[in-house]
């Protein structure tokens, strides 16, 4: 019995090995998930047009939503262009400068299984300019309204295009339409055009899909294996998109291994991350901070004051306080943009500044800046703001900051100086991808406070009618020529105070592989790979 | 008792209503504007016009006030600016995960500061009454917000014992105190809230229990043969209103949310809300989260003085 026994054994084993063969599952892949802290208090909105900024646009808007021109995002090595989104083709209207013609991209269906036609583009488009149109949503129109204000209404040609009017001719108008996100008509009219009920099912046709959020605390999305780009499926299953606004917890957070990406380390904390073996990176982007200056009131109604304050920074030293993040900022955008040009050099040279405050006759120079303790894109504003009021003083000024929160900023900023005519400049700091809101809403008349962005009534006849030439020039090439020529002007003749450009800092577990950081305030995750 | 507890309750109602008039007067009195921060920095002042119009904010304050009153009493406290969602709903979640933490704080800065004050007060003068004194200083005197951050960096970043952040892997949707995986979130915003009461806690109990020490009623126990143990318990007693008081007080401060300590641990719990809210002025909000918490306030307070009841028939509540 015992041999018998002892001969089967090896069968036993065998037979053994064949069940346990059969009930092993088969290997379950773990779901690889990318873990991002924002800098922000809140989730951004994900129902359409988001907000808390561009960081909104960033994590939430891009991975749900495509508009009619995306942004290429996918090189470093030059300012992100515009790109064809759900439209594949776009151009003016050879008859009618008004008339702008989008060509549909085929084939494209929203998250819940709505296809993408024209009649659901002039429905996004019309819902974010009339009021009477179903779905209009006036958080939503207000939101976006800068970006709206020039257009007309839409029109279905056929099924797959689409015709834009412009109320005057606008040359910009395809960057308008780059953010102008594309919903679902379906999911929305589904719940009645009930906003609140379509955040429970949101539907976009971007590389993520809608999951599940816990409020201001966590959205989750989750891959969309169809996306209509094949190069932009997200090579992870999941993206959580964390609202966490202290810098020294989202640094904490990356060490303990909570979250894997990170935006806005502080610089004090980058050596840290830097040696636990974190890879911090950096790039160039258009962002400027600096100050918009009162034009009407004296001192800065004077070239010579507004000169002389930007040959008085020693923008060096700001880069330095700030850990090396960020650029010397001597014009409205980063020496690497399409528009930057030839803009003239505001060097380090106090001397030169003094100089030219006493010929101004405005020595020592009193001047009243409005700052804030916080904001969007503000970066460390309480100490830098320190310091340009240092190296201000040591040239001759006489400088007195004026410290308020962000929103009264915002509010002295909408304004304008007239309402305001105490302060002498104000401190916000601005996105300049977009040429109209980077750039000519500082410079034309047309753009004075409180209609628009132009702060302190800056006006010259020169940059008035380039601007009218070049909203009316259609060939790209020409028309950032011209607009190139308008920042040089917008540089010699000092419309602001130049400081400094962000460099973007972002912190990565050493676990990710494959982000390419794009010179624009957007970025695109979905090549981000989620290792061990 | 009951009549008390019914007075008491309606005592509440002016009270909250004398809340929120000082809320909606200071609210208005920051410069700034509600509907601005649902726009763009590039908007212009003719779509904050538009939307101040829409919500009702350019009506007079009074008008807008009684507007808002009155749907309050029927339990509806608006909609936030900011995320659309019922106020209630936004309030009464993180309320109740302000509660987790300040619960816990308090047991544990209550437990502690209870066996330590008695301590101290039994042998005042003695060196364990100066330590004790000297640990409730340090309680009441380290900033918590960088005690907060000390204690992330030690016992997250370092050593990777507890997490640094947030209420667990799925947010506050799973949050359980009866799962150590959960629980754990919640260990160092304890820790790190508990240390103000501790300290204030710990040196309330010396002094209540040290004085009645001092009476000549103790002398008497002692003389008529009482073991130093149930001389101690009679004093403890004797004692505990003052002290049941100040932990009252101490749970109703901790309610309230502390603003540095949730965003510290992005805790999502009332002090995140509100500092949420006033920055970016969203006044539905802030109105429904300070009435709650007025409420909460007021609460705690007549639990704590029915408490002292019980504890103290000597206190009468006519």
């Amino acid at each position: 019995m015992s041999t018998l026994r002892a001969s089967l054994k090896p069968f036993a084993f065998v037979a053994a090995l064949g069940a346990m063969m059969v009930i092993q599952p088969a290997e379950v892949r773990a779901e690889s998930v990318l873990r991002v802290a924002m800098t922000a208090g809140d989730i951004p909105d994900w129902t359409g047009q988001p907000d808390q900024g561009f960081e909104g646009y960033r994590f939430v808007g891009w991975s749900l939503y495509d508009a009619l021109i995306n942004w290429e995002l996918s090189r470093s090595d030059r300012e992100a262009p515009m790109t064809p989104g759900l439209a594949v083709k776009w151009g003016i209207d050879p008859k009618d400068n008004k008339r702008w013609v989008f060509e549909l991209r085929k084939g494209v269906k929203f998250h819940d299984g709505c296809a993408l036609d024209a009649d659901l583009v002039v429905w996004n488009i019309q819902r974010l300019i009339d009021d009477k149109t179903p779905g209009f949503h006036p958080v939503h129109y207000a939101r976006y309204r800068t970006r709206t204000v020039n257009i007309d209404h839409a029109e279905k040609i056929d099924p797959t295009t689409v015709a834009i009017y412009t109320k005057t001719p606008d040359s910009l108008t395809p960057y308008a339409m780059s953010m102008w996100y594309m919903i679902s008509k379906c999911a929305a009219e589904k719940v009645n055009y009930d906003y609140a009920q379509y955040a429970k099912a949101p539907a976009g046709t971007g590389p993520y899909k809608f999951d599940r959020m816990v409020p201001r605390e966590r959205l989750e999305l989750t891959k969309n294996a169809d996306y209509w780009d094949p190069r932009r499926v997200p090579k992870h299953d999941r993206l959580v998109l964390i609202p966490m606004p202290e810098a020294t917890t989202r640094a904490a957070a990356l060490l303990a291994g909570q979250i894997d990406f990170l935006e806005a380390p502080s610089p004090d904390t980058i050596p840290r991350l830097k040696s636990a073996g974190m890879n911090v990176v950096t790039l160039p982007y258009p962002h400027n901070w600096h100050y918009q200056l009162n034009f009407v009131e004296p001192p800065f109604n004077d070239v010579r004051v507004r000169r002389a304050a930007n040959y008085a920074l020693n923008r060096d030293e700001m880069v330095d306080m700030l850990g090396g993040v960020a650029q010397p900022g001597y014009a409205i955008y980063t020496p690497t943009a399409k528009l930057y040009g030839n803009p003239v050099k505001y060097l380090y040279d106090p001397k030169k500044a003094t100089a030219l405050l006493k010929e101004a006759s405005c020595y020592p120079c009193a001047i009243t800046l409005a700052i804030s303790t916080s904001g969007s894109g503000q970066m460390q504003p309480l100490p830098m703001n320190e310091l340009v009021k240092a190296q201000l003083e040591a040239a001759g000024f006489k400088v007195k900051l004026e410290v308020m929160d962000w929103n009264a900023l915002l509010d002295v900023g909408i304004k304008g100086r007239e309402k305001y005519p105490q302060y002498s400049g104000i401190n916000i700091s601005r996105a300049t991808q977009d040429p109209g809101y980077g750039l000519l809403r500082f410079v034309t008349k047309q753009q004075w406070s409180p209609a628009g962005g132009n702060w302190g009534w800056y006006v010259s006849p020169e940059i008035e009618d380039l601007t009218k030439e070049a909203m009316a020039t259609f060939d790209d090439e020409a028309r950032d020529l011209l607009l190139t020529r308008i920042h040089e002007i917008a540089s010699r003749d000092a419309v602001m105070l130049f400081v400094t450009h962000d460099l973007n800092p972002r912190a990565l577990s050493p676990k990710l592989k494959g982000f390419v950081q794009a010179q624009s305030w957007f970025q695109d995750l979905t090549q981000i790979v989620v290792g061990n | 008792m009951w009549a008390y507890t019914a007075r008491r309750i309606l005592y509440a109602v002016p009270i909250a209503i004398g809340v929120t008039v000082i809320c909606f007067g200071l609210v208005y009195l920051a410069p700034g504007d509600p509907v601005q921060m649902l726009l763009p920095p590039d908007a212009s002042q003719a779509d904050v016009e538009f939307l101040k119009k829409l919500y009702g904010f350019d009506q007079p304050i009074p008008i807008q006030y009684f507007k808002w009153l009155a749907r309050a009493v029927t339990g509806d406290l608006g909609t936030s600016l900011q995320t659309s969602r019922p106020v209630l709903g936004e309030v009464s979640r993180a309320l109740s995960n302000t509660v987790i933490i300040s619960l816990g704080a308090v047991i544990l800065a209550f437990s502690l500061a209870f066996v330590f004050g008695t301590t101290a007060a039994y042998f005042v003068g003695r060196p364990i009454d100066r330590v004790v004194t000297g640990i409730s200083v340090i309680g009441v005197s380290v900033p918590n917000y960088w005690l907060g951050i000390v204690l992330i960096i030690v016992f997250s970043v370092e050593l990777g014992v507890l997490p640094a952040t947030g209420m667990g892997s799925n947010g506050s949707d799973d949050f359980t105190l009866t799962s150590w995986n959960q629980l754990k979130y919640a260990i160092l915003p304890i820790i790190t809230l508990s240390m103000v009461p501790l300290g204030i806690i710990m040196r309330s109990t010396r002094a209540a229990v040290a004085e009645v020490l001092a009476h000549d009623f103790v002398q008497t126990l002692r003389a008529k043969g009482l073991s130093e143990l149930s001389v101690l318990r009679h004093a403890v007693r004797n004692a505990l209103p003052q002290i049941l008081a100040v932990m009252g007080l101490q749970f109703g401060y901790l309610v309230g949310g502390s603003i540095l300590i949730e965003t510290i641990f992005t805790w999502p719990g009332t002090g995140f809300l509100l500092s949420k809210a006033i920055l970016t002025r969203d006044i539905p909000v802030l109105q429904g989260a300070i009435l709650v918490l007025a409420l909460c306030f007021v609460a705690t307070n007549l639990v704590v003085d029915l408490l002292q009841t019980a504890v103290d028939p000597r206190i009468k509540r006519a």
